[in-house]
């Protein structure tokens, strides 16, 4: 085996890690919020100091995100728009830190970090996700170097120490899944699912633009347990930057003897990588559906067994793996499979990499230890809902999943007590909502994404999530009746229990959760004909009260016409011609109009 | 105007319809019967298997789009922050509804259920480019920015 030193200058990536160095955060998120244009302005500026690019480091919220190390001082700034960069230029000049932006003079000092673990994510944020100098100086690599050590079945042996559990959201055994095709003969495939599209889950996007060689390294080693020499990478097309980030990648492992033939001068040890791109259909998720698609087929999910151990790719044994569940792969080897167990709880180990995003001061993508509450979560983490409104309910799991009310916020994360509380861990979404949401309007959102993404193969899926919706539809126009709801509730049980593949069974989740934990809603929505929370439109009703001016600035934005009155006096709202956009709620200056 | 045959020339078999498809789409900005039918005869796959492909996957595009092509995003922190209202802002001021191209040509709009920018909610993709915390004002600037 050649040693690490030879295959990249780990002391460049070293002295670019630990020297004065500013870097610019350019993941998705930071570009949106114009950190290429703060970039370019600091280009066009003598610094005298590296200038570095950086993935993500998971404060969405704060973007764009600028760090600068001078002598011994570290600081990380939050929100250098194009704008603020002038601030930060100077200071820099002046060798002083710049309060006005200031976040923290090291992760662990800001709020948000406070309670999170970081294991997996220690690359994104700091290591160029292009350099392989920098990801090998920062320990890359190393897990890689101690699996070779191993012999195949001891290496699955460690990923078993460590308790792995697929993060795609079943949470199955990673080490049982490795052996049942370890113990396979012939041509092996594996693949790594990227296609992440449950809506509130972005945190695979965020490793693979922002530390693209763990998931490399991690596929890597997992094709050396398993003796699979065909990696492919199935990711979404919506994800462009991380597609050319890995790409990139890729070809940069392919230079340094770390992907291709002889992989780090071990005779025989051959291993490459493809990328694949979705097009836009949920179902590919499901692994099934994604083999199709591989395939060049309909993304339609098929019977199990076969599973795709038996028979997946052209027939071949394929291994799926989620993409944090192989970027956690390096870090298993690298720290060590025992020392990685003592994180977490008994039946969930590690840590876990989940997005928080909603009705949520601080969105961004966290690493928690196993075992956290969800109070601490949403509001040690997320530094809660923000300033006015109230907590209701926390979504998990995406259209699969089910919300988690108040009373439940203590229960320690792990993917058995999520199951308990009616939601589920899935990819890791968190979406936050407060007390404006209404949880039957909620419900129909879901069972609207379903039933579009529902390939249409089997009837309970197809035909069930429409007239569950359809259901919904009228319960949200207070046309619903108690009897259509306990029709739902057996529909719903119905699509649960027959159809083909997760995207079905789990499609009325969202549902039954809000159903049994939000009954009152639900009944305000059917018997009372009301909305408390205001958000289904057709149960709104707006009128003027007694405090109008008579501005006449409602009148002017009503697009229906259906104020009137004269200048300074009295308003009124036809209630036969509103159309309850809300136009005049957000027009009036004088709080003279009430929503009910 | 690219050459069809110029663009298939990678694609050798039926396992490459996706990726094949990509690349007529990302050359011709969207699938005609008749490249469709140059990629059946290359690959010799029955165009009915191409059709059913490029009719299941929602990015793929049966007609002309428009010169920026909006995705607004439907994902539930979108929802919950009110993207419907986004939206209807757009349709109101490029005067097409959701599935539509503009007149001139200029814009073509679609709802997609999740381009993964949770946290930057409401937000929407152009072309590559994803713009994030929406609101009216910001969508005017950026729509009038592309004019």
């Amino acid at each position: 085996m050649i040693a690490l030193t030879d295959i990249s200058d780990m002391k460049k990536g070293y002295e670019e890690l630990t020297g004065d160095r500013v870097t610019v955060g350019l993941a998705t998120c930071g570009i949106s919020a114009g950190a290429d244009k703060t970039l370019e302005k600091l280009k066009a500026t003598e610094l005298g100091i590296f200038l570095d690019t950086v993935g993500c480091a998971g404060m969405c919220h704060a973007e764009p995100i600028v760090t600068v190390k001078q002598g011994k001082i570290f600081s990380i700034y939050g929100h250098v728009t194009e704008d603020k960069a002038d601030l930060l230029i100077q200071a820099i000049r002046q060798k002083k830190v710049c309060s006005e932006l200031l976040l923290g003079h090291s992760l662990e000092e800001i709020d948000y970090y406070k309670k999170q673990k970081r294991v997996l994510m220690t690359n994104c944020g700091k290591v160029n996700p292009q350099s392989l100098n920098q990801y090998i100086a920062n320990g890359g690599y190393n897990g890689l170097v101690k699996a070779l050590k191993m012999k195949p079945e001891q290496a699955i042996d460690e990923v078993k120490v460590a308790g792995l559990r697929g993060r795609g959201g079943a949470g199955f055994p990673t080490a049982t899944k490795w052996g049942l095709i370890a113990s396979k003969q012939g041509r092996k495939i594996l693949v790594c699912n990227g296609d992440e599209g449950d809506p509130g889950a972005f945190m695979n996007r965020v490793v693979m633009e922002s530390d693209p060689f763990k998931l490399i390294e991690g596929m890597t080693i997992a094709s050396y347990a398993i003796g699979s020499k065909e990696g492919i990478i199935y990711t979404r097309a919506e994800y462009p930057l991380a597609v050319k980030t890995l790409e990139q990648a890729m070809e940069t492992a392919r230079k340094h003897k770390l992907l291709g033939k002889d992989i780090m001068g071990v005779k025989g040890f051959d291993f490459d990588i493809k990328m694949k791109m979705g097009a836009g259909a949920f179902v590919c998720g499901e692994e099934t559906a994604l083999i199709g698609s591989i395939m060049g087929n309909r993304g339609n999910p098929r019977f199990r067994p076969p599973y795709p151990a038996e028979k997946g790719i052209d027939g071949n044994p394929t291994n799926i793996n989620n993409v944090s569940t192989l970027s956690f792969v390096p870090v298993i080897f690298s720290m060590g499979g025992s020392e990685y167990a003592k994180i977490g709880t008994e039946k969930t180990k590690g840590t876990a990499v989940l997005c928080l995003a909603g009705k949520i001061k601080r969105a961004g993508v966290i690493e928690v230890p196993m075992g956290i509450k969800l109070r601490e979560i949403i509001f040690d983490i997320g530094g809660g809902v923000g300033e006015g409104t109230k907590f209701k309910a926390v979504q998990a799991g995406g259209p699969a999943g089910g919300c988690i009310s108040e009373k439940e916020l203590d229960t320690p994360l792990e993917f058995e007590t999520i199951t308990a509380l009616g939601a589920i861990m899935g990819s890791g979404g968190l979406v936050v909502l407060n007390d404006e949401a209404c949880m039957v309007d909620v419900a129909k959102y879901f069972m609207s994404f379903t039933k579009g993404e529902s390939c249409g193969k089997c009837t309970p899926c197809r035909e069930g999530t429409t007239r569950l919706y359809e259901i919904l539809e009228r319960i949200t126009k207070g046309l619903g009746t108690r009897e259509e709801l306990e029709k739902a509730k057996v529909l719903a049980q119905f699509i649960r229990e027959n159809s083909l593949c997760g995207l079905g069974q789990g499609a009325p989740n969202p549902f039954i959760s809000t159903v049994n934990k939000f009954p009152e809603e639900y009944a305000a929505h059917i018997e009372r004909k009301e909305c408390p929370s205001h958000a289904c439109k057709n149960l709104v009703k707006y009128f003027i009260l007694k405090n109008c001016v008579g501005c006449g600035a409602c009148a002017r934005q009503c697009p229906v016409n259906a104020i009137s009155g004269k200048l300074k006096e009295l308003h009124m709202i036809d209630q036969e011609k509103c159309i309850r956009c809300g136009a005049c709620f957000d027009a009036c200056a004088f709080d003279a109009i009430e929503r009910k | 105007m690219a050459d069809i045959n110029k663009v298939l020339e990678r694609f050798s078999e039926r396992g490459d319809v996706i990726p094949a498809l990509q690349a007529i789409q990302k050359e011709f900005g969207f699938l005609s019967e008749e490249n469709m039918e140059a990629l059946s005869k290359k690959i010799k796959t029955p165009l009915s298997h191409i059709s059913g492909v490029a009719t299941f996957y929602s990015m793929f595009k049966l007609s002309q789009i428009g010169k920026n092509h909006i995705s607004i995003c439907r994902g539930t922190a979108c929802h919950v922050h009110n993207s419907e209202q986004m939206l209807k802002f757009i349709e109101k001021k490029l005067n097409i509804k959701a599935g539509e191209v503009t007149k001139d040509g200029k814009f073509s709009l679609e709802c997609v259920n999740c381009i993964g920018a949770c946290a930057k909610a409401p937000a929407m993709m152009i072309g590559d480019k994803v713009y994030g915390n929406l609101d009216e004002k910001k969508i005017e600037k950026i729509l009038g920015s592309l004019q």
